[in-house]
């Protein structure tokens, strides 16, 4: 039952290597091995979506995976998302803007999806952020100040390529 | 000085640290050596118990210990949950045993504790433990139940009533005997949730050296769970630390006390090791308290010309299988009903039924939104019987400005008598008419249905009891290094407590926000405390940095008068500094702060007490009460039930607003709430009362693409009863949106002579009642 591997990742651009049993959750493993508890996890069977994370670019629930499923790939986590210690990602700055959140506790979700849907449409209408958000539960904001965050940040990013 | 911060749209200080994932909740606490736990829960509603073995998980690999009931220290095995609200109505005040061993009485009752060595363990062992019960019949519908010969809920009650009582006011009998117009009907509201994204957590740490237990808990309320564990448990009170770090939501569920929280503290005691227990998403649904569950018996009387004669009725609360919080969810239901109308008689008999479900204890909007809906329907109904617009009717039996403060002749949960302590319900009204375009609706309507759609509107008005005392208190220090820093008792989960009230202080010293901090939540920074509920921090919290910070203010001057050698009166303050006016002497709250620390061997300069800081504790006279109206316009879909909201418009008077940014958002969030009571939520029990939806794919809660984005126009009607003029901000969009929305589906449908009289309104619901009105 206690069958052991090892799994090597790249978390937020940092090589972790750990021996784990195979039924760990990768949200576990994130939080729990590798002390990286930005991750949460609000419901164990991948409908809250708080524990989304990106695996290879794509969003994943590290709730619904297990941590062997994740040996050798790439995984951002909220905790990757800031460029540096004193500058937030543009779409972090516009969830403060925006009242995007309130406790906290969807957040990491909210935003890893976002910066998803953000890159694959850069300049979307409210209806498609909504449809965007609609895997992620917050019980706080009645979702107006995250919808608003995403379509300010998309504004802010457009800018910053120049497009 | 700097911009003036009370009333400011001023983002949150705690943001950045919240979005770069550097949040503490109470899962993220991993201490040296801790354990984990995880429970055996009954799997039946209603059971005897023969007989737990728990052998096999004892001898599992990596379990440390388990517990049943004959485990716990002999003094903790029969003690319960305290009962926290006494009232001389209830007749059967059941609470919850730390670990049951004879009888459970809802579906997802502790009966054993696993303590492992990781949380995977735990759970592995608990499916070990053998319980041996002899299956009894469940006690489910709350009207049923009080029915004689019904399954009883505990099997050695006589009965399953464990409260009644009558409140009201006025000739009642006399208002309908020569009534225009009597109608009668019967409404209900189905259970829901808080459902925070984060569960309950406990963690609980035993220090041996200093004889001292600290207990993080994701709870609204720090101060009750260390009263609670001091009462229940025999421990000294300074023996006891409790902390709610960040906490993910919380909205009523948080705010009671549970029995994890007492066992855990006493099994990390009792191992010498800390142990961390995280409630996981199906034991939220099955031992987290849950609210609303009630029906209501109406009859309205009233005048030719809509005038409001009287309201009587019975209402029956399904209070679940234990009542920690006594009777304080129908009781605000039943004061609640009269609203912001002037109605000139009331009675209401309530009869709180036992069941085999979790408790029912607040959820935001506590007890109010079943009233509203009751109410407002019943306006509904007398309007559209009368002929009169609905919007009208309630505007001629509205409480007039001018009539504040306005008695009710009700005693509201405080113990208080009902006093209205002001408010403009017209003006809120015509307001949220305004930005909802009412008057432009029957046009749209007419629109709609030309192209073969099917719109309606529908608007609901409510008056809120907030601000509850007994007292939230703040100390406010500035440090040696200058900044200020606020210490006080409630929990914040999500609130933003750090930012208003930050802004309460910091004009006092001419700073901004970014000079102050807020440690909050935590028993060893301020001697007493009670929690974040009942809309209560703004007016309670709010008020003492208010009075702090003033005092504080005071004191710097009379010491900078001192050390500048000037009279007090030409000193002000400014960007942190005391300056003399017209000078350019001043002398910085730093150094003031250090010079009342003293110096070894002096006394302290203008003689003055120690600490650039002080205490207050604010304690209102009475609840604040916060109004508003909800105007919901929506589109019905009668072939499939789908219900599209179009546009939400609410007019909210929560008094003087500290940041509407912030208020914005508790508005927002709550009416989402409001949603999920009115279209989704649907907790399903079975025949015997076990349930039947305990995950998130079948109870459905709003998510972004069904919560409509609320146009909010703030009404300030600043209250008498507190310093800023604050009344409470975080149910208010919660309580009328059942009834607003259900009015509009009504409307929708008019086509269809569909009368909905309960909520939720499920899409199924829908094609069902436009089928038969065909």
């Amino acid at each position: 039952m206690s069958d052991r591997r090892t799994v090597s990742v790249t978390v937020n651009g940092k090589p972790y290597e750990r021996e784990v049993e195979t039924r760990l959750t990768l949200a576990d493993f994130l939080r729990h091995e590798l002390l990286l508890t930005g991750t949460h996890v609000g419901c164990e069977h991948g409908v809250c979506g708080a524990c989304t994370i990106l695996l290879d670019g794509q969003t994943a629930r590290s709730c619904l995976m297990l941590a062997v499923q994740a040996n050798g790939r790439e995984i951002v986590t909220i905790e990757g998302i800031a460029p540096n210690d004193d500058e937030l990602h543009p779409l972090q700055q516009a969830f403060q803007d925006n009242h995007g959140l309130q406790c906290g506790f969807c957040t990491p979700g909210m935003l890893t999806t976002l910066i998803e849907f953000l890159r694959d449409n850069p300049d979307p209408t409210e209806r498609e952020v909504r449809e965007a958000i609609s895997g992620n539960l917050c019980r706080c904001t009645g979702y107006q100040g995250i919808v608003n965050a995403a379509l300010d940040a998309a504004k802010r990013l457009q800018g910053q390529t120049g497009a | 000085m700097g911009a003036k911060m009370f009333g400011a749209r001023v983002s949150r200080l705690e943001d950045p640290r919240l979005l770069r994932g550097r949040g503490g909740y109470t899962d993220d606490f991993h201490l040296p050596d801790m354990l984990e736990a995880a429970f055996v829960r009954s799997p039946h509603s209603h059971a005897k118990i023969n007989g737990i073995d728990v052998s096999a998980a004892r001898a599992h690999p990596g379990v440390v210990a388990v517990y049943t009931a004959a485990d716990l220290p002999a003094h903790l095995r029969d003690i319960t949950v305290p009962f926290q609200v006494p009232n001389p109505a209830i007749s059967q005040p059941f609470q919850q045993r730390l670990l049951e061993d004879r009888e459970v009485c809802f579906a997802g009752e502790a009966i054993a504790l696993v303590v492992a060595e990781t949380r995977y363990i735990a759970e592995d062992a608990a499916t070990l433990v053998e319980v041996d019960y002899d299956i009894l019949p469940g006690a489910a519908d709350a009207r049923e139940v009080l029915e004689d010969g019904a399954p009883l809920a505990h099997a050695d009650s006589p009965n399953n009533e464990g409260a009644k009582y009558t409140v009201g006011y006025g000739d009642v009998d006399a208002a309908f005997a020569d009534a225009h117009l009597v109608h009668k009907e019967t409404f209900w509201i189905h259970r829901g949730g808080g459902f925070a994204i984060e569960n309950r957590a406990v963690v609980a740490e035993y220090d041996a050296l200093r004889d001292m237990t600290t207990i993080w808990s994701a709870t609204q309320s720090p101060f009750l769970v260390k009263q609670n564990v001091v009462d229940m448990l025999g421990w000294e009170s300074d023996k006891v630390r409790v902390i709610a770090p960040d906490v993910g939501g919380g909205f009523g569920p948080k705010t009671v006390y549970y029995v994890e929280e007492a066992l855990i503290p006493v099994i990390a005691k009792d191992l010498g090791r800390p142990v961390k227990w995280i409630e996981d998403r199906r034991e939220n649904f099955l031992a987290t308290n849950m609210e609303r569950d009630q029906y209501w018996d109406m009859e309205i009387a009233v005048d030719a010309d809509g005038r409001l004669r009287g309201v009587r009725g019975t209402m029956i609360h399904d209070t679940g299988a234990y009542m920690p919080w006594g009777i304080i969810s129908p009781y605000i239901s039943a004061t609640t009903l009269p609203g912001p109308y002037v109605l000139p008689a009331y009675r209401l008999e309530t009869r709180v039924a036992l069941t085999n479900k979790v408790a029912v204890t607040p959820v935001r909007g506590a007890g109010r939104p079943q009233a509203v809906f009751a109410m407002e329907r019943l306006m509904d109904r007398a309007a559209d019987r009368l002929g009169l617009d609905r919007a009208e009717i309630r505007r001629r039996n509205l409480i007039r400005p001018e009539q504040m403060p306005y008695a009710l002749g009700l005693i509201f949960r405080d113990g208080k008598p009902m006093t209205y302590d002001s408010g403009d319900y017209p003006k809120c009204q015509s307001e949220a008419l305004r930005i909802a375009d009412y008057d432009g609706f029957r046009a749209r309507q007419a629109a709609a249905k030309a192209e073969g759609r099917h719109i309606g509107i529908g608007l609901a008005n409510y008056v809120e009891g907030t601000g509850l005392g007994p007292f939230e208190g703040a100390t406010v220090r500035v440090q040696p290094s200058g900044r200020i820093c606020i210490y006080t008792g409630g929990g914040d989960s999500g609130q933003g407590h750090w930012t208003t009230l930050a802004q309460v202080c910091a004009d006092k010293f001419g700073v901004g926000i970014d000079r102050i901090d807020v440690q909050k939540g935590d028993t060893a920074k301020i001697a007493n405390g009670v929690g974040t509920f009942a809309s209560r921090i703004a007016v309670n919290a709010g008020s003492s940095v208010h009075l702090a910070s003033m005092e504080v203010r005071e004191k710097a001057i009379k010491v900078a008068a001192h050390l500048l050698e000037a009279a007090e009166e030409d000193l002000d303050i400014e960007d942190g500094r005391v300056v003399v006016k017209g000078s350019d002497l001043s002398v910085g709250l730093a150094e003031i702060a250090r010079a009342v620390q003293g110096m070894p061997g002096f006394s302290l300069p203008g003689g003055v007490e120690p600490g650039l800081e002080a205490t207050h504790y604010f304690s209102p006279s009475q609840s604040s009460y916060c109004n508003g109206t909800a105007v919901v316009e929506l589109e019905v879909d009668p072939e499939t039930g789908h219900v599209e909201l179009l546009n939400y418009a609410m007019a909210h008077d929560s008094g003087t607003l500290i940041n509407p940014f912030v208020v914005d958002g508790q508005v927002q969030g709550a009416v989402a709430h409001g949603v999920g009571n009115a279209l989704l939520e649907w907790m399903i029990y079975d025949d015997n009362a076990n349930p039947v939806s305990a995950n998130f794919a079948e109870y459905l809660l709003p998510s972004a693409p069904e919560s409509p984005n609320v146009e909010v126009v703030h009404v300030e009607s600043p209250t008498p009863i507190n310093p800023l003029g604050v009344k409470g901000a975080g149910e208010g969009g919660t309580i009328p949106a059942a009834a607003a929305i259900v009015a509009a589906i009504e409307d929708a449908l008019s086509d269809f002579n569909v009368s909905i009289s309960g909520a939720p309104v499920t899409p199924g619901m829908i094609v069902e009642k436009v089928r038969s009105g065909r």
